[in-house]
């Protein structure tokens, strides 16, 4: 019973987007896309420059918001709530669906506060309860041996590979049930690109990831599922093997063996 | 190593290299050349009065007796009341310019509010004067007496007849026209925080409020603290305007900021093509002095301020 329930649950997407529509001012930049995002998967987006990939990502916390010519048309579920009515609590929201950018962006303070900030927003923490979870988050985004004697230095000290993990840190202390992931590893060299890839990929045990990227590489090796993404249209998207051993489209093809793009 | 790059840079590069050198000694020479000069002239002051000039209330042309206390206490009280209108106003301006204003609502605004800094001082000081101090007299001083007045100790400032000049008005208009200054700087440097770090906070699930105090405030204390000084050094120095409404009165007998002063520098613009005497001469030189250094220690004071911040931060411990 359990196992059903389980699997049946894994089986449901968390995120599922349907007739979605997105433009900027009067640009039409997402045309009817229609996706699922399963649960504690990850599901890599692909795509050229200005596909849309990033778009789409952000408005699965809605950080278009802060733009007031953006705006979305069509259903964005995150299980059976529409995310994009007017009514629903944007920052209940943004604490079940957490995300890192494409530069580590530490905010100016100490590594701790750093991690203590979001979680600070939507719980109260005894001191004890809070050092707990700091370092639960740290340890969680590989960073703990690290800091762990130096917390009270300003994030912005650290380099750009920690940064990075300090974001991820700071995302997952708020225990989001959605990690976004916006070429997290653009900025990063070679090594700290790896220690992140190894991260997402123990990560995705608790949480679902959805991770943009311009690496077809890294989508290869990171994700269960692949969206190809061109023009604002989504091309193909299935299991990672399947979009990168057998593309049912002449266009992914053409994209994931370098032909263009 | 210094002379290999001569040779190598030229000639033109050497009377450039000159030229901004000439520039950069001339404005040390030119501070030192002021500080001399005030102390030479303030020195029939300072032989005189010694430290008992920062010490004393007496300011008596006629006796030849001066003291700086009440034009000091003048400069920085009215100062004080300026920055703390003017700092949350323009604290808000900026954010609402920056973070929550409709697009085409922006420009209009901001170049009104570079604007209100164009408006020459004087005409601050003679709207102050003819509008501003009756009507403040008249209905926001009596409500300040009945409302703030009430309370202790605190409450001593806002007593005493409403006559609308005063330490209290000098200070409001200080804040009307220091506000521009510091709007400015704080939206110029809310407005470069990186889009992606305000989004972060965003993603944070924080709100506007929490963006803008917890982080970009943060990331740019160091601009905001200059703005903030650039205003209270404008404060402290302005004189037309404090001129017409502090009530140029050179006694202080009570702590109500109802009650007339006097700044060093309306002082100064007062009094300077009327001394009399060279000692009356020598005391208001050396007025302009103590201006002179209060606003280096308001400097200083910033800088540390600035070092204590980032220390606190963990910047480089």
């Amino acid at each position: 019973m359990l196992n059903d329930t389980q699997t049946a649950e894994a089986m449901t997407p968390q995120i599922t987007v349907r007739d979605f529509n997105f433009y900027y001012g009067k640009y039409h930049a997402l045309k009817n896309i229609n996706l699922d995002v399963y649960r504690t998967k990850v599901t890599a987006f692909i795509g050229p420059s200005g596909c849309g990939k990033s778009t789409l990502l952000r408005t699965m916390n809605r950080m278009y918001d802060l733009y007031p010519d953006q705006r979305a048309e069509g259903t964005l579920l995150l299980d059976k709530t529409n995310i994009l009515d007017k009514g629903i609590d944007i920052n209940y929201l943004r604490s079940r669906v957490g995300m890192v950018f494409q530069k580590p962006t530490p905010f100016p303070m100490s590594i701790y506060d750093n991690i203590a900030f979001g979680v600070k927003l939507q719980e109260k923490l005894s001191r004890a309860e809070m050092d707990e979870r700091v370092e639960w988050a740290l340890k969680k985004a590989a960073l703990w041996g690290e800091v762990k004697d130096t917390l009270n230095q300003s994030g912005m000290s650290l380099s750009g590979g920690q940064q990075q993990r300090l974001c991820i840190a700071r995302a997952i202390a708020v225990k989001p049930e959605v990690l976004l992931l916006d070429e997290p590893t653009s900025a990063l060299d070679p090594i700290s690109t790896m220690r992140i890839e190894e991260l997402v990929t123990e990560l995705k045990d608790e949480f679902t990831i959805v991770i943009v990227t311009h690496n077809m590489q890294q989508a290869a090796r990171m994700s269960d599922y692949t969206a190809y993404m061109y023009l604002g249209e989504l091309i193909e998207f299935g299991v990672t093997d399947q979009i990168f051993i057998k593309p049912q489209k002449k266009q992914t093809e053409d994209y994931i063996t370098g032909r263009f793009g | 190593m210094v002379n290999s790059a001569k040779r190598s840079a030229g000639l033109g590069d050497m009377i450039f290299l000159n030229l901004t050198r000439l520039s950069a000694v001339l404005t040390l020479v030119m501070l030192l050349g002021i500080i001399v000069a005030l102390i030479y002239g303030a020195m029939p002051s300072l032989q005189k009065f010694g430290f008992s000039f920062l010490a004393s209330r007496e300011w008596n042309p006629p006796m030849d007796e001066f003291g700086a206390v009440v034009p000091i206490y003048g400069t920085l009280v009215t100062s004080l009341i300026a920055l703390i209108i003017a700092v949350p106003v323009s604290f808000g301006i900026a954010i609402f310019l920056t973070e929550l204003s409709p697009l085409w609502l922006r420009r209009p605004l901001g170049i009104a509010i570079e604007l209100l800094a164009g408006i020459p001082s004087i005409v601050y000081g003679m709207w102050g004067l003819l509008i501003f101090a009756p009507l403040f007299g008249q209905y926001i001083q009596p409500f300040l007496s009945n409302t703030l007045g009430h309370i202790p100790l605190l409450g001593r400032l806002f007593q005493g007849p409403p006559m609308g000049i005063g330490l209290l008005s000098a200070g409001v208009i200080l804040s009307i026209m220091i506000i521009p200054f510091i709007a400015s700087v704080m939206r110029d440097v809310f407005e470069v925080t990186p889009g992606i770090l305000k989004e972060s906070a965003y993603a944070v699930g924080a709100t506007t409020w929490e963006v803008v105090w917890k982080v970009v405030l943060p990331y740019t204390r160091a601009g905001v603290i200059g703005g903030i000084m650039l205003g209270l050094g404008r404060a402290l120095g302005e004189t037309m305007a404090v001129t017409f409404v502090i009530g140029n009165s050179a006694q202080l007998d009570t702590s109500s900021l109802y009650a007339a002063g006097n700044s060093i520098a309306s002082a100064l613009a007062n009094e300077f093509s009327e001394a009399a005497s060279p000692t009356h001469t020598a005391a208001l030189i050396e007025l302009g002095l103590i201006l002179f250094l209060i606003t280096f220690i308001v400097l200083v004071f910033s800088k540390l301020l600035l070092l204590k911040l980032n220390k606190q931060q963990g910047k480089e411990s």
